[in-house]
């Protein structure tokens, strides 16, 4: 059975790209790598949609999607009868989700 | 309350004589507080975080949002933004032992750098408010403030340079490399990516099983009297199968998806118990082989199920992917827990008409 995880909505626009390094800065899983003259797009499937790469682009050569892959989240928003994509990832309370990981641990676990 | 208004109240605590960022509060002059704190990590600490770890008072474990100084820094001594969470601030600050530095804690309502990035509430909004209500620009001369890499899917470090004044540097994942990091100011590929080792998954296992435990006692309690003992344990054995066993050995269960990952995972525990239900009962032939099928099918959906809602603890999700798995697996995880909850009433009732 075929991945799920093989593709996603990361897009990368080289010929913008004015080389600041940003990206491969803030990427947790090492997508871009640094470039003579632009940066290397090089593991575009390990992306996990975070966001931080387009966000921190001055030039706007990334696009991506944000949002956070959380089943839980996705679901419960479905259940609720919310769009899954645009409902806030964790439930949005400030007593909800989130609350035990520290800051190299992903949890958005809101049960 | 409109917008304004709100930001007006969150600056009105700390705000400085400085010029309000929203026009309405000029009443506000209170002094900038800067607090202290030290790297020391009490046994109070140490409770606090193993009852962040149990997800005890989720969201309650904060500390007060503002600068913070440790040591004794002057004006040209190092910035670090953190969360007020007190799992994040506690390894900023430890990490920081004997280092002279300012911390400005924006107020992330108490949850970890990454999440509240994730969320805005660690984000470039916070990020300037929080420099301009506590007057850094007058307590430092440089121009520059860490940020943890993790901040970033929050922070926009052109828009916090316009609007602050503030160069935004990004520091490595983990606070426990700080010290390296600030040797050179640089991070190497390995400070910059993100792990999810045998540790990380193992903290996250009270929390996942907390969740659970009432949803699995009350399952294990109905099945006791409907089915008897060894139901009630393959109820409790299909709960700690997603909650501890995935976790641990979730790099080295085959295929990507969690579903699947679930799947096997889950059958390998059922098997045990399809054997002993089809061969116990000295039942009718079809009589015997629905009890067998029963765990096969619904402890593999169970275990899979929790599985796929393991998705956010990861570190490497992304939201295209578990959408995907969703639309695949969650039908089959629903057929499958449905035909085998069918096929237990029809020998329940079977069995109570005297059938079988």
């Amino acid at each position: 059975m075929k991945s799920s995880y093989g593709e996603n909505t990361l897009e990368y626009f080289p010929e913008r790209c004015i080389n600041c390094r940003r990206c491969t800065q803030v990427c947790p899983h090492q997508v871009f790598a640094e470039g003579a003259d632009h940066a290397a797009l090089v593991h575009p499937s390990d992306c996990m949609e975070c966001g931080a790469c387009a966000l921190n682009c001055p030039v706007e050569a990334i696009s991506v999607q944000s949002g956070v892959g959380c089943a839980w989240a996705m679901i419960s928003a479905a259940l609720r009868g919310k769009d899954m994509d645009t409902e806030c990832s964790c439930g949005g309370g400030s007593d909800t989700c989130c609350g035990q990981a520290p800051d190299t641990i992903h949890d958005c676990q809101g049960k | 309350m409109n917008e304004q208004e709100n930001q007006c109240n969150s600056v009105r605590s700390t705000a400085t004589s400085s010029p309000s960022p929203c026009g309405c509060c000029q009443q506000v002059i209170q002094p900038a507080k800067i607090r202290s704190t030290t790297s020391i990590i009490t046994s109070a600490n140490r409770f606090d975080h193993a009852l962040a770890r149990f997800g005890w008072n989720r969201g309650g474990h904060r500390v007060e949002p503002g600068l913070y100084q440790l040591g004794k820094p002057d004006t040209e001594s190092p910035v670090f933004a953190s969360a007020n969470y007190t799992l994040s601030f506690d390894a900023l600050r430890s990490a920081l032992n004997g280092r002279d530095s300012w911390i400005l804690v924006l107020d992330t309502k108490g949850i970890n750098v990454w999440c509240a990035a994730g969320k805005g509430t660690f984000g470039s909004d916070e990020l300037v408010r929080r420099i301009e209500a506590s007057g850094l620009a007058s307590i430092v001369r440089h121009r520059k403030i860490i940020v943890p890499q993790l901040g970033a899917p929050g922070i926009s470090w052109p828009e916090v340079l316009q609007r602050s004044g503030f160069t935004v540097e990004y520091g490595p994942v983990r606070a426990a490399d700080l010290p390296e990091y600030l040797k050179t100011r640089t991070a190497t590929p390995a400070m910059r990516e993100v792990q999810f080792s045998l540790r990380d998954r193992l903290v996250l296992i009270p929390v996942e099983l907390i969740h659970l435990v009432l949803p699995m006692v009350v399952a294990a309690a109905i099945l006791f009297f409907l089915a008897g003992p060894v139901a009630a344990f393959a109820s409790v054995a299909a709960v700690i199968a997603g909650t501890v066993l995935f976790p641990a050995l979730l790099p080295f269960i085959p295929t990507r998806d969690f579903s699947t990952k679930g799947f096997i995972l889950g059958t390998i525990v059922a098997i045990p118990f399809g054997v002993v239900f089809s061969g116990t009962l000295s039942l009718p032939l079809w009589a015997d082989v629905s009890a067998g099928l029963i765990p096969l099918l619904v402890i593999p959906a169970t275990t899979a199920y929790i599985a796929l809602n393991f998705t956010g603890a990861t570190t490497f999700t992304s939201r295209t992917g578990v959408k995907k798995e969703i639309f695949r697996y969650v039908p089959v995880i629903a057929l499958m827990a449905g035909s085998g909850i069918v096929l237990g009433v029809i020998l329940g009732i079977s069995r109570l008409a005297g059938v079988i």
